[in-house]
């Protein structure tokens, strides 16, 4: 006799759809990383998500839960796949996988495994590996336009010798870095050394994230609140110091278009677990990452801040829903 | 309270695939008398009614079976001609599973009426009207079934609300009747509004529903105090508050009640049965049924209370098998056993369908996607009271959360990824408070026994204490005479003796 509780029907909803629709909304901007910057971020994906994967199934065994529908949830392939794309694609493989690892076992499960987790896993697995291999997670690959090439020497990924020549390829600092290092060497905004094939890409790179963004907003995975509060505070507080000294602070435009704006804001962000449920709060969340953000990036150590901004931000969210707790019909 | 044509959209809500047109081809169907119908004495909310029959007895149709004895009571009535054959405890459609007592009569296939007299509103006092009303078994037949005359009993009514929103997937018995008995609904309605003297009524109904809706507008087209509102298809818009909301814009937390604010909400099949009993004589003797899912032939029916189940779902092509909910498939409960006969509660009779059966159920962790706060119309937050419930923290659901503001919709069930059975949850803590709030006040009692008892123990000990000192005190003046006697004598003698020396 099959179990019938109230409400005997349902929506055809679940978690691994909603996984699914936010890798969906990833996939163009991976497309155009491939086309400027090679192939080896396929490789990193391949063996990072697999060894994600194998670590959730290990991490799932030892806590006695079924692996089956708790792998299939895609919680930790998503999980992998931004930390991948958060990283530069020249990233040695080791080191990806220290990452994947803090991210799964560390941040995920040592917290009591999904729904339970009060930090972002993939902002945890990125902040560790900035803070112990600071060279490697600043060097991003250059480049020179987008190449159908790498689309066909696609296949080389499999090889672990072809991604360890990748560690060789020629890297630069982002341009957020560039600027950084160049403000800091009392250089001016506008002769500043950024090779402008590399601005572009990474310019269009971000403008895809924003767009698969609206596609999950459009798909009702996400709502409005966290990005649009977090892009513009991002742009208002920016905009505050561009129009205070334009000579030393970037055009708030350009710290949208750089640094990991618009993929925080549509896919790192809005784990649901690790922010907000009210809708003020998430509101205030984005508002107060996004605050932070500008602060790390024009006086901190680090060239992005943003990870660091969602960590502790992770930590106000039980507060920030207290606070925000909406009216219930009647009480208004 | 101004009446517009606005509608005030209420929060959240789901837009389920009705399956209504399925119920909807034929016309309301009538099945010949059953030889046997097994009547539960106590169709309604409150006190059980006094039996009137006795075993053997010869019954009428329409005649009281069972007749109230408290206010919130409601009358049972015989709903074909026959022989009363046994009163005694069989089962019923409820959730639990229990049996109640029932009316058993064998059907003598002639329906003969009870004689019956024409009741004139007009002409009768309002409380001659009330008593009247109290024998016509009429309760609310939107599924609460709370007996109607109390509802007419206020004359702090300002507004009527007629729920004709008939917002859960499947149910079709309100849009039905509404087509085919549109003149005894609109009965109700006036006869409603002149017991509350009231001079204007308001129809809330969904826009599946565009026949009723027309057929009403042409019947009403010169009648200005009957007001009909077309409320977008959202479930749950047939909850009282939510329609309440959509009709006037006020919105009523579980702290009050609509009467609070001089609104009350009738039902379609409710009014139905007010117009039915005042113009035409009859009680509640039947109702109309949708008998609907996974059935070759779904139809509604007006059956017989008491007529059996397997009746009407042998006829809409079901198998006498068939897993039955009664109710429609996001409130409605699945049957215990499906041998139980129609009561005033049962709008529909939903066979449990194949997508029903597959739905998934691995309940997997929340993962606070606020899907559920999207969509909770009564604007709680679903994922903190199925945390909360989960761990025990009843103080904060209650206080924080206003788990008790819950209606029980399950809209959140309905979009939650993680499959979570939240419904349940919210049941189990509801009735898990319940008991704590009725042990702490068995607890309060039994302390104030205590207390009364140690009061009396400290009283009887005080009055002991009195009477023995007061016995004390007797003795002690008994004790002093016999003293003061004793001394007397000793002095006596001693002077008896001094008298004898001197001698
Ligand atoms: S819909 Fe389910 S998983 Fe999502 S927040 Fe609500 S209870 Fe949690
Ligand atoms: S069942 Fe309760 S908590 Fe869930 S949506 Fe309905 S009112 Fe809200």
């Amino acid at each position: 006799m099959a179990i019938i509780d109230s409400p005997a029907i349902k929506e055809r909803s679940t978690v691994n759809m909603i996984m699914f629709t936010v890798i969906l909304g990833l996939l163009p901007a991976l497309f155009l990383q491939i086309g400027f910057f090679g192939y080896q971020i396929l490789g990193n994906l391949f063996f990072g998500i697999g060894f994600a994967l194998f670590l959730e199934a290990v991490c799932l065994k030892l806590r006695n839960y079924p692996i089956r529908p708790f792998i299939l949830d895609g919680s930790a392939f998503v999980t992998a796949w931004l930390l991948i794309i958060s990283v530069p694609a020249n990233i040695p493989i080791w080191t990806l996988l220290i990452g994947i690892f803090f991210s799964i076992v560390v941040a995920k499960h040592a917290y009591g495994g999904i729904g339970s987790n009060p930090f972002n896993p993939a902002m945890i697995g990125y902040a560790v590996l900035l803070i112990s291999f600071p060279k490697i997670m600043t060097n991003w690959p250059i480049s020179d336009g987008f190449e159908i090439r790498n689309f066909i020497q696609f296949s080389q990924f499999f090889s672990i010798a072809n991604i360890n020549e990748a560690y060789d390829a020629i890297v630069s600092a982002t341009p957020l870095d560039q600027i950084k290092t160049s403000l800091f060497l009392g250089k001016e905004v506008n002769a500043l050394p950024i090779s402008l094939s590399t601005l572009s890409s990474y310019q269009m790179i971000a403008i895809l994230y924003f767009l698969g963004g609206i596609f999950l907003v459009y798909k009702k995975v996400i709502t409005w609140h966290l990005p649009l509060s977090l892009i513009l505070s991002i742009y208002i507080f920016s905009g505050l110091l561009h129009l205070y000294d334009q000579n030393t602070y970037m055009s708030p435009l350009f710290h949208l278009l750089n640094g990991a704006t618009f993929l925080a804001a549509f896919f790192i962000i809005t784990d649901p677990v690790s922010s907000p449920t009210t809708l003020k709060g998430k509101i205030i969340f984005g508002i107060l990452i996004g605050l932070i953000t500008v602060i790390i990036r024009n006086y901190g150590g680090y060239p992005d801040g943003i990870a660091f901004a969602v960590i502790f931000m992770n930590i106000c969210v039980p507060l920030i829903e207290k606070f925000t707790q909406p009216k219930v019909f009647g009480y208004e | 309270m101004e009446i517009t044509d606005k509608i005030f959209k209420f929060f959240g809500g789901i837009k389920p695939n009705g399956h209504k047109a399925i119920s909807t081809i034929n016309p309301i169907k009538r099945l010949p008398i059953p030889k046997k119908l097994i009547i539960p004495v106590r169709q309604h909310v409150g006190k059980v009614p006094n039996i009137k029959v006795s075993v053997g007895d010869k019954v009428l149709k329409g005649q009281i079976l069972a007749e109230p004895i408290a206010n919130i009571s409601a009358a049972t009535h015989s709903s074909s001609s026959g022989t009363v054959i046994a009163i005694e405890s069989n089962k019923i459609p409820h959730p639990s599973g229990l049996p109640d007592l029932c009316i058993t009569i064998e059907t003598d296939g002639k329906d003969e009426w009870i004689k019956r007299n024409r009741i004139d509103p007009s002409n009768l006092s309002s409380e001659a009207l009330y008593e009247t009303m109290k024998s016509s078994g009429i309760v609310g037949l939107g599924g609460a079934t709370f007996p109607t005359h109390i509802k007419l009993n206020s004359n702090k009514i300002k507004t009527l609300i007629v729920n004709a929103a008939e917002c859960e997937p499947y149910i079709t018995c309100d849009d039905m009747a509404m087509q085919e008995k549109t003149k005894e609904f609109i009965e109700g309605i006036q006869i409603t509004m002149d017991f509350l003297k009231i001079p204007h009524a308001i129809i809330g109904i969904e826009d599946n529903k565009p026949k009723a809706i027309e057929k009403l507008k042409t019947v009403l087209n010169k009648s200005k105090n009957i007001t009909i509102k077309v409320v977008p298809t959202v479930y749950p818009s047939g909850d009282e508050k939510r329609l309440i909301y959509l009709m006037l814009g006020l919105k009523i937390s579980k702290e009050k009640r609509p009467v609070d604010f001089g609104i009350q909400v009738f039902n379609v099949a409710t009014l139905i049965s007010i117009g039915r009993f005042f113009y035409h004589s009859e009680p509640v003797i039947s109702r109309i049924v949708t008998v609907t899912g996974a059935l070759k032939r779904p139809n509604n029916y007006e059956a017989l209370i008491g007529t059996p189940i397997q009746e009407l779902i042998k006829d809409a092509g079901g198998k006498s098998d068939q897993e039955i909910i009664m109710g429609g498939p996001m409130m409605g409960f699945k049957l215990p056993h499906t041998d139980v006969s129609v009561t005033k509660a049962m709008n529909c009779l939903l066979a449990i369908t194949d997508e029903m059966k597959s739905k998934d159920t691995f309940e997997m962790p929340c993962i606070r996607c606020t899907k559920c706060v999207e969509v909770c119309p009564a604007q709680l937050q679903p994922q903190e009271l199925y945390w909360h419930a989960k761990s025990k923290q009843f103080e904060k659901l209650t206080e924080d959360y206003k788990l008790f503001d819950c209606i029980e919709c399950g809209c959140c069930s309905y979009v939650c990824p993680s499959n979570i059975p939240l419904v349940q949850y919210y049941r189990y803590a509801k009735s898990e408070i319940r008991d704590q709030l009725k042990s702490s006040e068995v607890a309060d009692i039994a302390r104030e026994r205590n207390e009364f008892r140690l009061y009396r123990l400290e009283r009887e000990k005080k009055e002991r204490a009195e009477r023995n000192a007061q016995r004390r005190a007797q003795t002690s003046d008994s004790d002093k005479k016999k003293l003061i006697e004793e001394k007397k004598a000793a002095i006596a003698e001693a002077m008896k003796r001094i008298e004898e020396k001197e001698k």
